[in-house]
């Protein structure tokens, strides 16, 4: 269970405050309008933007002073997921060891996981030689060997056709569940949320609010989703 | 053109029957071999200094960066001297080893010049590498975080590939400056062993006259440093990091208490040996600004004259170029900047000298053609700053100017001019204070009676007044930096960003 008590996170001067619990193995979409802070909160879990107050807890562990990389979470952001100078192979890789030191059998587990996400034979590539949504693939194919409970989506799809987001939320989808991890996904787009979301915690005005079932909430929404809804 | 003028009567002037004699081969030899070492050094230097930068944040960072670009426009005289105040026979060092009772260092030399090099250039290529670190995307090296890369994995993944990249062309543009050093082994090189291109073609003109020999020794000159300009351009071109959306780059590998120590070591090392020197020049020096000689004074207004001069003439050469270079009609205008990298201001000096030779006494004109050769040298980094802004302004105003039926004359009056003043401040304040500091051209020419600043410096060194010497580098330092700054400043008052 990831746990946010009374957690105030800066960005640069802008302040978001979250006090709620999520449990394991949820899909959690972040909705709100922009600049509400979706990115602030996710960026505060992820250990980006310093926490200023109350604590951050994971399955017991306090989180809120550990350094990025430390933390039990994988995380997409809206670009640069992929370094441009590494096939995708390394890129994967790194997933496993960023010093890229691995031995036959993790090479092994780094094909298995580009061929899961359905990138077979494209390891020698660099990023630039594939499509965007083969970038996401790759990027995905990280995340699945980077083999954390959590984890956490900044928009990586808002650039591709909605055709190719909807696969992408779906192959999401479907590792989240192969692997149990808990998914905290921002998205400005309330049908994505429709997609794969259990729940929703809707962000406005500087405030995270606690998670609610999804359905409910976008066949009735209260008056602060409403206005973002239109 | 006056550039392919002053190359041409060089070129008809050598003497190539005559051949090269064994001491012009070693002062190919030394030229090449000093270049290298001071590249060599200079970079292997800057790495871990831009590194440091790099990494940290603390008060006083961004002076100490803006500080690093000083040196570029510090007259090489007044850092020699400052270097000697520090490093020669009777400087601080040598002191301090003579109080343990050691030997005084010796600074003269091949030793000597690499050290004024690496100094001159330390600072250079620090900037051009923390540059490359710089425009590593603050995104890799968030997701580099993200992923648990420590300082190991950050030089493996990050570090190690941009300097891969960038270092080349660092090394190539610090050879290819050092090629036509001519103040350094003028005051620190000297004799059979340590003679530069440079200053070989300076002693068979003063000394011999043998107007043959320093033309010939001008084509080699160009020759080599021809090669250095197209390769230094060549490698300093690189396809970058991919894009990034400038997001500030935070470093959460470098928290470690060893590595704040090393960084911070490193940053205050370099700082000493970068500000001692000239501190040493303020030390000795102020005291003596009272009582500084007559003829000090009369070439603080020659070299005043000659900086305004030659900022007026680098204005008028480079901002045509420069409209022209951003209207896409360049090819032949990059090939002159070029030129002008290429060609050293002792060899272009050569070139006038023979073609006004027949026909005036030389030293009449020492003070216009010093101006004239000054302008040409800062013609390629006038060219630098200028070119991107007027790309700028025509690529953002020029479509509009064209609907309201702005174009010639309107469009650069009312655009194109007022848009770039910031860019041509900091062109005439360049330009300005390099032909204050410049001590090259006008050692070929002058006469007793006439002298620049610099030269009178020189002079003073020559003849061991050293406190005299040290009290006229104030002022020179002084002029050239107050010269660049009100140019600057000038540009950029009531210019919005």
């Amino acid at each position: 269970m990831l746990r946010l008590e009374k957690l105030v996170i800066d960005n640069g001067g802008f302040t978001l405050s979250a006090d709620f619990a999520i449990e394991a193995g949820r899909k959690v979409a972040i909705i709100g309008p922009s600049g509400a802070g979706k990115s602030t909160l996710i960026g505060g879990i992820a250990g980006f933007h310093p926490v200023v107050a109350g604590r951050l807890i994971w399955d017991g562990k306090d989180l809120t002073d550990r350094p990025p990389g430390a933390r039990p979470l994988a995380m997409l952001f809206q670009d640069g997921n992929l370094f441009p100078h590494l096939t995708i192979a390394q890129n994967v890789g790194l997933g496993l060891n960023p010093n890229l030191r691995l031995d036959g059998m993790q090479w092994r587990q780094v094909e298995t996981a580009i061929a899961h996400v359905g990138l077979q034979g494209m390891g020698a590539r660099k990023p630039a030689a594939l499509s965007g949504g083969q970038q996401s693939r790759a990027a995905l194919a990280r995340v699945l060997i980077q083999d954390r409970p959590l984890l956490l989506l900044d928009e990586p799809f808002a650039a591709l056709g909605p055709a190719l987001k909807n696969e992408m939320l779906d192959l999401v989808d479907r590792l989240a569940s192969e692997t149990g991890a808990t998914v905290l996904m921002v998205s400005h787009d309330p049908q994505d949320a429709r997609r794969i979301a259990d729940e929703i915690v809707l962000v406005a005005d500087g405030i995270a609010h606690a998670p609610q079932p999804a359905a409910p909430l976008l066949d009735d929404p209260p008056p602060a989703l409403r206005a973002y809804l239109g | 053109m006056l550039i392919l003028g002053a190359l041409i009567a060089v070129a008809l002037r050598a003497e190539t029957g005559r051949g090269m004699g064994p001491s012009d081969w070693a002062a190919v030899r030394f030229t090449v071999f000093q270049a290298a070492l001071s590249a060599l050094f200079s970079v292997a230097l800057a790495v871990p200094v831009a590194r440091a930068l790099a990494r940290r944040r603390f008060p006083g960072r961004r002076l100490l960066i803006a500080l690093l670009g000083a040196p570029f426009i510090l007259p090489v005289i007044v850092a020699v001297l400052g270097l000697l105040a520090v490093f020669g026979r009777n400087g601080w060092i040598s002191v301090a080893l003579g109080a343990a009772g050691l030997p005084p260092l010796q600074v003269y030399g091949l030793h000597g010049v690499v050290l004024a090099h690496v100094f001159l250039n330390l600072p250079l290529a620090t900037r051009l590498i923390l540059q490359g670190w710089q425009e590593i995307p603050a995104e890799r090296f968030r997701l580099a975080a993200q992923l648990g890369a420590g300082p190991h994995a950050m030089w493996r993944l990050l570090e190690r590939p941009m300097l891969w990249q960038v270092a080349p062309g660092v090394l190539a543009v610090v050879f290819a400056i050092c090629l036509t050093s001519f103040a350094v082994a003028l005051t620190l090189g000297g004799g059979p062993r340590a003679t530069t291109i440079e200053l070989a073609i300076y002693q068979a003109f003063r000394f011999d006259f043998d107007l043959g020999r320093a033309a010939l020794l001008s084509c080699i000159q160009i020759v080599l440093t021809g090669m250095a300009a197209m390769i230094a351009l060549r490698m300093s071109r690189g396809d970058g990091f991919g894009g990034g959306l400038d997001r500030p780059v935070q470093r959460w590998d470098a928290r470690n208490p060893v590595a704040r120590v090393l960084d911070g070591a490193i940053i205050l090392f370099a700082a000493g040996f970068l500000l001692l020197p000239l501190a040493a020049i303020f030390l000795s020096g102020l005291g003596g600004l009272a009582k500084l000689p007559a003829s000090v004074i009369a070439a603080t207004m020659n070299s005043v004259l000659v900086a305004a001069i030659s900022a007026l003439i680098t204005l008028a050469l480079a901002l045509p170029m420069a409209v022209a270079v951003a209207l896409g009609r360049g090819a032949f205008v990059e090939f002159a900047g070029l030129l002008g990298l290429a060609a050293s201001p002792l060899v272009i000096g050569t070139g006038f000298f023979v073609v006004v030779y027949p026909l005036v006494n030389p030293t009449v004109l020492s003070l216009p053609v010093t101006a004239l050769v000054n302008a040409l040298m800062a013609l390629p980094f006038a060219l630098r700053i200028l070119v991107p802004g007027a790309r700028q302004v025509i690529e953002r105003s020029g479509r509009l100017a064209l609907t309201l039926g702005m174009a010639g004359r309107p469009f650069l009056r009312r655009i194109l001019l007022p848009r770039m003043r910031a860019q041509i401040g900091f062109a005439a304040g360049l330009s300005a204070a390099l032909s204050m500091g410049d001590l090259g051209v006008i050692t070929l020419f002058a006469d007793s009676e006439q002298a620049t600043l610099p030269l009178q410096v020189f002079r003073l060194m020559g003849a061991y007044q050293m406190e005299a010497a040290a009290a006229a580098a104030v002022l020179l330092l002084s002029m050239s930096m107050a010269l660049f700054w009100l140019l600057d400043r000038g540009g950029r008052w009531h210019a919005e960003a």
